[in-house]
């Protein structure tokens, strides 16, 4: 027990908080500003201290004090903490971006009475998953999370949003209802949905039951994560929504899969049962989306291909099943949920700047604004992973660790890796030859970057060099979450001291000594 | 103490059809046919949950069911939440095929147009788009070497006749096609494109 626990509920209680006040107080823009504001600061802060404290042990906090598999506990592990503070900066940096943009814009294309809200339960659903001790909570957390990204992607109800959202939703929600299945079989083959409990009874009961219960929820949340052959909507549904929009979903929604697929694959069934599959679907993912990325026009699409492709190199760190690998995955998560939001905020500058983001029409920025160029010139590199950039160190450590493992099929991914770098890098090379160098076809119509803008963009170009340049102690945290992940005793020891009951209220039922 | 958890047919084979025609649903195009198709699935779902907890017993209050024959409170409880998420959901996709009835007098879910162009240039083996560097009419590699090579062939031909000034390659190249006549009476080619065995007649 630690005298700091009460911190760990504050990321998802806190914004939602925030949102029904902002919500409250529709008629103030500025009232609102100051509400989110206010509130992902605090957020972020309460994200930071425990990613200093965690190092003692995961943090549990029973809700309404009732023992952890009776009652819902929240849990924040040294990679909940790490997630949680990587988020709630680009939370915070995103919202100061789209609110530049909406004062920019007058606020006619973005309703802004409903855009706080749902930003702040957006980010109130994020954190939820990210401490979720249980499948259902992460359940309710993916469904938060969920619904706010509904809104936001249809923000403006415009045919094409509408479009895109219609995909989008249909999908996620086939994903929920699998999701909803697989905790159903969860529950009747085990009893618990409890994450430490199903740690300790998913080795008793049938490997087979066991290995269906794992690829459901693996196929649940690899579509979450846009994992080849589940990753058809997000290249059709992201490039529409707003760019502040589509930057923090770019970052944050395919991640939030990432770490649930880590959590299975790490708590709940550690024996590696699907490695093997992993293994080829992160190939897969890889070059299948990298090679969508060469083909296209438009910048954001093409982003949103890179995206697709990087998650491969994710779940390639997590197949490896070795400390190595999944430190390496942990690095990326933490490298790429940065580098693609600023990407994408970015991408936002352009379209402002040029009019348009597809390459047929852009040109000359280079010119017209290098600030711009910089801008753009920075995180491209850094996610096609050019020396000596985070991105560049993510994945030296993924494809050390495919070596390590010196399995064919590993070698085969380190030569996939190499390969889906070099493609990435020729996908950006082009997109800024298009963008920033060549002679535009027409003059561009487009307006000046307002600074409340570009000030967050460089914000996170500047977090996203930082971490280049503390790469050797983040390396290190990375490293000890994932020794943290494999070893399954702390976290079921922190949540249930004895092996039976958490710290709260549950006599009557421990005497009856569980469901089994 | 043992719990009975053989579920009772008739709720499997619920579950059964009402997942089997959700699924047919929601392969469908039309958006209000997918919100039934989910609402479909989603109550087969939440049956499921309830099977999961066991055979049906009593009210699980202590003094109201001896606790051998109560039924399981915490599916119930999931179930309740997933109803409430699923109401919202339907409620919310209900909106969006109102505005798409609205925009576009249906509410088929659309095709990506761009995701189209780009296969359709695929197949026509054309850039995904064009610009200044990409000069469509320009002759490919093979068609200069042809012209290089017939340049030197036919100049060395043509010295005689009507000297270098102001013969234009294609001239000079049909001129090579035909050894004997004069350029003039050649009509040109019909385009820009290559013309295969033009270079073989000079050889």
């Amino acid at each position: 027990m630690n005298e700091l626990d009460f911190l760990v509920p504050l990321p998802a209680i806190l914004p939602l908080f925030g949102a029904g006040l902002a919500l409250a107080m529709w008629r103030s823009q500025r009232a609102q500003f100051i509400i989110s504001v206010v509130v992902l600061t605090v957020v972020l802060a309460a994200s930071v201290a425990m990613l200093f404290t965690v190092g003692d042990g995961p943090m549990v906090v029973d809700i309404g004090g009732w023992a952890a598999p009776v009652g819902i506990n929240v849990v924040a592990d040294r990679l909940a903490a790490l997630m949680l503070t990587v988020s709630s900066a680009v939370f915070l940096c995103v919202l100061l971006y789209s609110m530049a943009q909406g004062l920019a814009d007058g606020g006619e294309d973005t309703p802004v009475a409903i855009y706080h809200p749902t930003y702040l339960v957006l980010a109130a659903g994020v954190s939820m998953a990210f401490l979720a001790g249980d499948l259902f909570n992460l359940f309710v957390a993916f469904e938060v999370l969920l619904a706010a990204s509904y809104v936001l992607i249809t923000l403006g109800g415009t045919g094409e949003r509408i479009r895109s959202g219609t995909i989008y939703i249909a999908v996620a929600l086939v994903s929920s209802l699998i999701f909803l299945t697989a905790i159903a079989l969860t529950y009747a083959a085990t009893g618990t949905v409890n994450m430490a409990q199903l740690a300790l009874r998913l080795p008793e009961i049938d490997p087979g039951t066991a290995h269906v219960l794992q690829l459901m929820l693996l196929l649940a949340f690899g579509i979450k994560a846009a994992v080849f052959p589940l990753h058809a909507w997000l290249p059709d549904s992201y490039p529409t929504a707003p760019a502040p929009v589509t930057a923090v979903f770019a970052g944050l929604l395919t991640k939030v899969g990432v770490y649930a697929i880590i959590r299975t694959q790490t708590l709940l069934f550690p024996g590696g049962a699907a490695d093997t599959l992993l293994l080829w679907l992160a190939l897969a993912t890889m070059l299948v989306g990298i090679l969508g990325a060469v083909a296209q026009d438009d910048i954001k699409r093409l982003l949103s291909f890179t995206l697709v492709s990087h998650i491969g190199y994710m779940i390639f760190g997590i197949a490896l099943s070795t400390a190595a690998g999944l430190t390496g995955a942990i690095f990326y998560v933490a490298h790429h949920i940065t580098v693609q939001t600023t990407l994408f905020l970015v991408v936002g500058l352009i379209e402002r700047r040029g009019g348009t983001t597809s390459l047929d029409r852009l040109g000359g920025l280079a010119k017209l604004a290098p600030g711009l160029a910089i801008l753009f010139f920075v995180p491209a590199m850094n996610l096609s992973g050019i020396p000596p950039m985070s991105g560049f160190l993510g994945k030296v450590g993924l494809l050390q660790a495919g070596v390590a493992d010196g399995s064919s099929l590993a070698w085969t991914l380190v030569v996939g890796g190499v390969v889906t770098s070099l493609l990435t890098l020729y996908a950006i090379v082009k997109a800024w030859n298009k963008a920033f160098w060549q002679v535009p076809p027409a003059p561009l119509e487009g307006s000046s970057l307002p600074r409340g803008m570009v000030g967050p963009t460089g914000a996170l170009v500047a977090l996203s060099l930082a971490l280049t340049v503390f790469a050797g102690p983040l390396y290190s945290y990375t490293e000890r979450a994932a020794d943290t992940l494999r070893d399954r005793g702390i976290y079921v020891q922190a949540v249930l001291p004895d092996g039976e009951r958490g710290e709260g209220e549950s006599a009557v039922v421990a005497e009856q000594g569980g469901g089994s | 103490m043992t719990i009975d958890m053989s579920p009772s047919l008739a709720l499997v084979v619920t579950i059964g059809v009402l997942v089997a025609a959700g699924v047919y649903l929601v392969l469908e195009r039309s958006l209000t046919r997918i919100i039934i198709g989910i609402v479909l699935i989603g109550n087969g779902v939440n049956l499921l949950l309830l099977v999961s907890g066991g055979a049906a017993g009593g009210a699980p209050i202590i003094g109201m069911t001896p606790e051998g024959e109560m039924s399981d409170p915490l599916p119930e409880a999931l179930i309740l939440t997933a109803i409430v998420i699923t109401l919202g959901m339907t409620a919310f996709l209900l909106a969006l095929a109102y505005r798409s009835w609205q925009l576009h007098g249906h509410d088929e879910v659309q095709d990506d147009v761009e995701d189209r162009r780009i296969a359709y240039l695929a197949a026509r083996d054309e850039m995904a788009f064009a610009d200044s560097d990409t000069d469509t009419d320009a002759p490919d590699l093979e068609d200069e070497a042809h012209e290089v090579r017939d340049e030197t062939d036919s100049l060395l031909l043509l010295v005689g006749e009507e000297g270098l000034v102001d013969v234009p390659v294609r001239a000079v190249r049909d001129a090579a096609g035909s050894d004997d006549d004069p350029p003039s009476d050649r009509t040109p080619g019909p385009g820009p494109g290559p013309e295969p065995g033009d270079g073989e007649v000079t050889r």
